[in-house]
């Protein structure tokens, strides 16, 4: 809708958009709270604007000893003017928070892409294997999740035409999702001060039709999957001289755990995700579990985050799988 | 101009009575009771925070201080708060200014033996073993991070009060100094009273860091 | 005793003997107790500080006309916008309206002769000063490149600047917040003069004690924060880093716990200027005083729990978002009864324009804007797109600067013949608030339009399609520049120069208009007892006009 000022604006002076292209799935809901919040925005300015510019007008100052009239402060004028911005208030509350509960929830189909922040580029890395930096190839029409750390300070992954933004975090995984509705390359900008190149922490989101999009993927070295990475080096750390698959090792068996409760030695119980397996790579004593010795030792320091995501992708992996065994 | 007007010593003129004054005097110090409780409540709530997220390791933490030397301290600290009351006590029924100085001084000495046992039987102790982070750590030990984490809190947090300690000590001092000079009567004794909000309070933070750093996880 | 000597024409006289020729030399000033003098000593080292931020903010946007930058490489550049933030924040709008107006007017308006604890309040001056020296040196040492945020690990592990200098400053500083906010409130319970009781205080006492609020409750929060930060700083122990445990978003949480209260702080004693110049200059009472009274109450004890808006994306619980979203509507509604209250206040009113009103009718107009576009920012659904953008920087610039500074400029201007004894030439103090007023809704009203189009904050450098707008805003910027420095030449000029005051040249209600301009150093020479409501401004009800004569049209 606010699409047909933009000509008019381009005609009359400079080059200036009014809104980043809606490219995304939930674009156009965001947009539409964002033009109601401009019309109550306008809507009250102009009326304070005017009533106070009649006023000025009107009860301007003629003599130095004039007495003006009295006014008297009633009850319901003071509670109507708290009651209806209340309820206005209360409705763009529901409205936003609804938005935002929905736009939070990645659809189960989505393809997920690993996002690793470093100062001051962004890596990222498709689950088929391509890796790229500060670029991001997707298909149009398919949800794609990213779930994102950061190596060293605190960024954040900004995507303007999709209005998805969040926190990239050291130590720990943040996710956002979004479906690509048109094709185009869109802007992606780090939006949390992270140092001296900050502003130029930026990069290109490329949306390709489903055809070009299959052309890079095939395209390009070839290189192994996330979890073949992972199950190498899942061997070349030891880790599976305890972890047998079978169950009967040292330390419980990986196979089918991905995406489970469990019960931990201190009474909480978590479900095996991304965080909870870096946790027990990093800093195992404190997510034993009951009925297992801690003997395994940390790897804080000799896994950087690339690795952590290829041992994360195989432990996945190996989630659709059987449970086997459950210890001593 | 007003009529000259007879007011004890110590009277502040941008005041009308003595009693507004008083009243003044002791809501500013409640207020500034309420700006520490904040102040040290920042640091509670990181302490509540990393503990929940590290128990096990401030379990093992808290194993490495000394109960027998918090709990003495406790009880150091509890008396010195008796004293403290008995001084203005004294000055309120108008006893010798001997005998206010005297409750005054065994408070400072109080005071002081809670800072002495602190250094002397646990920081340096804790300097010796290696357990000042940042100070002398002994990386490379079984420590796991969360522990040098609970370290870092027990300084940060005893240290803090024993600052407000040491600051106490030097108010006490003043206070000993203002009772030698006559300044106190059972009409007037203002300053006693507040100084004495000010080290209840120090004393009352004390009651809550010592269950809270020596005696988590239970022992013995 | 004052004395005035009246001049051959009858005009108003200055009192003979006055706060500021009582005693001369500069151990008198230095050692004061008087409040007056404190409010000056503090008038000097805030416009001193406001320099400094506004040529740091000057610097910025001169190199933002470029897309690659016109002036600096990125280090410098985020030096700029961190000094710009925190002298800006810490050193300037913080102490401004309550430690220069609020420690020269309070003891006046309650009918005190000063505050409760004058030698506490001259030492809250010294500790400002000595807060203020340490971020200075910082800033000329190299300044720090943090953002007035001081977001870890970042800060705590990465910055190799004089983050320790700087946070010790705003460490300083804080002191001085707690014991003015404590003076303040002890003065304004215990030395109301007889007859003014609670609901008789000038709407500017409720705001400043409602301020004062904020002051002893957050501010001992950000200095515990700024301690850690500096111990891991300087120990390297690791309370921030995740590697070993730590947990940078408690940082934030404990940062924000006092920085969003600290916004209020800024913006609540502007509102109690707002209050006293609306009614002084439209000679009116003030439409629904105990709502306004209790609006700033409420805006107090509501800022303390709608600190997690400022981390919507950090990936926080869902849930934790959901209550910080509607508290943060919550804190909203109070901000929109005061502003429909001060318009409604005009309504039948007597109104002049000198420059107070007009900054307060920029006021009024400006932080309309601002609040209104904080909804955005409460709104979860749009904060996710608009946070860490220039639309954050534009929302809060037309609060602080489109709010605050207009509020701090309009308090100088209307208690300037009570503080100086002389007026200021009224034509160039309208000309600079139309110059300010303008130039500022050319600055930032294009970095709204900047911050939905997608283009993040603390940028130096910025892809092309934003240049228009940024030069756009850099030209405002340079306007109200301008706008800045006029009043700076004629409030000076008029000290020595402008006509003499006397006692009540707006002809106000209020007690610090019943004494002499300059005051005496002991405000009154009796203490005044009250017996009438504030704002009790002379009007007829209505059913006697048209008869009485010498009215007001309807």
């Amino acid at each position: 809708m606010i699409g047909f000022l933009q000509p008019v604006f381009n005609t009359l002076t400079v080059q200036v958009p009014f809104q980043p292209p809606a490219a995304s799935s939930i674009a156009e809901g965001v947009d539409k709270l964002y033009l109601v919040l401009s019309g109550i925005t306008a809507f009250f300015t102009v009326l304070i604007f005017s009533i106070i510019l009649v006023f000025m007008v009107k009860y301007r100052r003629r003599k130095d000893d004039e007495v003006p009239i009295a006014t008297h402060t009633p009850l319901v004028v003071e509670l109507t003017w708290t009651i209806i911005p209340s309820l206005i208030c209360a409705v763009l509350f529901v409205w936003a928070a609804a938005l935002y509960v929905q736009n939070g929830r990645p659809p189960a189909s989505s393809t997920e892409v690993f996002v690793i922040g470093k100062q001051w580029m962004w890596h990222l890395q498709h689950p088929e294997g391509p890796r790229e930096i500060n670029e991001l190839h997707v298909p149009v029409g398919v949800p794609i999740k990213l779930t994102m750390t950061s190596q060293d300070v605190i960024h954040d992954f900004y995507i303007p035409a999709f209005r998805v933004k969040k926190d990239v975090l050291p130590g720990r995984f943040t996710s956002l999702w979004f479906e690509p509705t048109e094709t185009g390359t869109y802007h992606l900008f780090c939006a949390q001060y992270c140092g001296t190149n900050h502003s130029e922490m930026i990069g290109w989101v490329y949306v390709m039709s489903p055809r070009d999009y299959a052309n890079w993927l095939a395209g390009g070295e070839k290189s192994e999957s996330l979890s073949q990475l992972g199950e190498r080096l899942f061997s070349q750390y030891g880790c599976d001289n305890c972890h047998v698959p079978e169950g009967n090792g040292r330390a419980p068996s990986l196979v089918g755990v991905y995406g489970k409760p469990e019960k931990l030695q201190n009474g909480e119980t978590r479900v095996v995700d991304e965080s909870l397996i870096q946790q027990a790579i990093l800093n195992p004593n404190s997510v034993r579990l009951p009925n297992y010795e801690p003997v395994m030792p940390t790897y804080q320091g000799q896994i950087d985050e690339d690795q952590m995501l290829q041992l994360i992708a195989y432990v996945k992996s190996l989630g659709s799988q059987e449970r086997k065994g459950q210890g001593q | 101009m007003a009529a000259t007007h007879a007011h004890p010593p110590g009277f502040a003129h941008q005041f009308e009575t003595v009693e507004q004054q008083r009243e003044a005097g002791h809501l500013g110090m409640w207020i500034f009771l309420a700006t520490e409780i904040l102040f040290f409540g920042g640091m509670f709530t990181a302490y509540t925070v990393y503990r929940s997220l590290h128990l096990p390791a401030f379990i093992q933490g808290s194993h490495e201080l000394i109960v027998k030397f918090g709990a003495t301290n406790t009880a150091v600290l509890i008396c010195s708060s008796l004293t403290m009351a008995l001084a203005i006590r004294s000055a309120q029924t108008g006893k010798s200014k001997r005998t206010i100085i005297l409750w005054l001084l065994l408070t400072m000495a109080l005071g002081a033996a809670f800072i002495a046992i602190k250094l002397r039987y646990e920081w340096y102790r804790d300097f010796v073993e290696g357990l000042i982070p940042g100070v002398s750590w002994l990386s490379g030990g079984t420590h796991t991070p969360g522990v040098k984490m609970f370290m870092c809190f027990y300084f940060f947090m005893t240290g803090l009060h024993a600052l407000h300690m040491v600051v106490g000590l030097g108010i006490l001092t003043v206070l000993v100094i203002m009772t030698a000079r006559d300044r106190f009567s059972p009409g007037y004794y203002a300053p006693l009273e507040i100084s004495g909000l000010y080290w209840h309070f120090v004393d009352i933070v004390w009651i809550f860091l010592f269950p809270l750093l020596y005696l988590i996880g239970g022992r013995y | 005793m004052s004395t005035t000597t009246a001049d051959l024409h009858g005009a108003p006289a200055e009192p003979a003997v006055n706060y500021l020729n009582a005693s001369y030399g500069i151990k008198s000033w230095l050692l004061t107790l008087d409040h007056k003098r404190i409010g000056l000593l503090y008038l000097g080292t805030i416009t001193l500080m406001f320099v400094v931020g506004g040529v740091a903010a000057t610097l910025m946007r001169l190199h933002l006309v470029e897309p690659q930058g016109a002036l600096f490489e990125p280090e410098t550049y985020n030096k700029m916008f961190s000094t710009h933030g925190i002298i800006m924040v810490f050193f300037f709008l913080v102490p401004s309206i309550p430690a220069t107006l609020g420690n020269f007017c309070i003891p006046l308006m309650i009918g005190a002769r000063d505050v409760a604890f004058p030698k506490l309040n001259l030492l809250s001056w010294y500790i400002f000063v000595t807060g203020c020296a340490f971020a200075l040196y910082g800033t000329v040492a190299g300044g720090v490149d943090t953002g007035w945020t001081f977001y870890p690990p970042y800060s705590s592990l990465y910055a190799q600047t004089h983050v320790v200098a700087v946070a010790l400053g705003i460490f300083i500083a804080g002191f001085s917040s707690i014991l003015t906010g404590l003076n303040f409130i002890v003065t304004i319970h215990k030395m109301r003069a007889p007859g003014m009781t609670w609901f008789r205080l000038p709407l500017f006492i409720w705001a400043l004690y409602a301020t004062s609020l904020i002051f002893v409750l957050g501010t001992p929060v950000i200095a515990i924060t700024v301690f850690l930060l500096g111990l891991e700083r300087l120990l390297h122990v690791g309370i921030f880093d995740p590697a070993v445990g730590g947990d940078p978003l408690l940082f934030q949480h404990l940062f924000w716990f006092y920085s969003h209260p600290a916004v209020y702080i800024m913006i609540l004693p502007g509102m109690g200027v707002i209050s006293e110049l609306i009614t002084a200059l439209s000679r009116k009472k003030i439409f629904g005083y105990s709502f306004v009274a209790f609006s700033s109450l409420s805006i107090a004890v509501i800022s303390f729990i709608v600190w997690g808006h400022h981390m919507f994306v950090t990936g926080q619980a869902l849930y934790a978002g959901l209550v910080f979203s509607v508290l943060s509507f919550l804190v909203a509604i109070p901000s929109a009864v005061k502003v429909f209250n001060w318009t409604a206040t005009l309504y039948r009113g007597s109104i002049s324009y000198e420059a107070p009103m007009l900054y307060a009718l920029g006021f009024i107009g400006l932080f309309t804007i601002g609040g209104l576009t904080g909804l955005f920012l409460a709104s979860l659904a749009t904060d996710v797109h608009l946070n860490g953008t220039y639309f954050i920087v534009a929302h809060f610039h037309y609060i602080m600067v489109g709010g605050a500074v207009m509020a701090y400029l309009g308090g100088i201007h209307f208690w300037w013949p009570k503080i100086s004894g002389r007026m200021y030439p009224d034509m160039w103090a309208r000309i600079s608030a139309a110059i300010i007023f303008i130039g500022f809704n050319l600055t930032f009203f294009p970095q709204f339009m900047l911050g939905y189009l997608g283009m993040p904050r603390r940028y130096a450098v910025y892809p092309a399609e934003f240049q228009v707008l940024n030069v756009m805003s850099s030209a405002g910027a340079s306007i109200l520049g301008i706008g800045y420095v006029i009043p700076l030449v004629y409030l000076i000029w008029s000290m020595r120069y402008g006509p003499v005051a006397g006692p009540n040249p707006w002809k106000a209600k209020g007690l610090e208009w019943t004494i002499p301009s300059p005051p005496p150093t002991e405000n009154f020479e009796e203490i005044p007892i009250v017996t009438e409501d504030a704002y009790n401004y002379p009007a007829i009800e209505a059913h006697q006009y048209p008869d009485a004569p010498g009215v007001a049209r309807v």
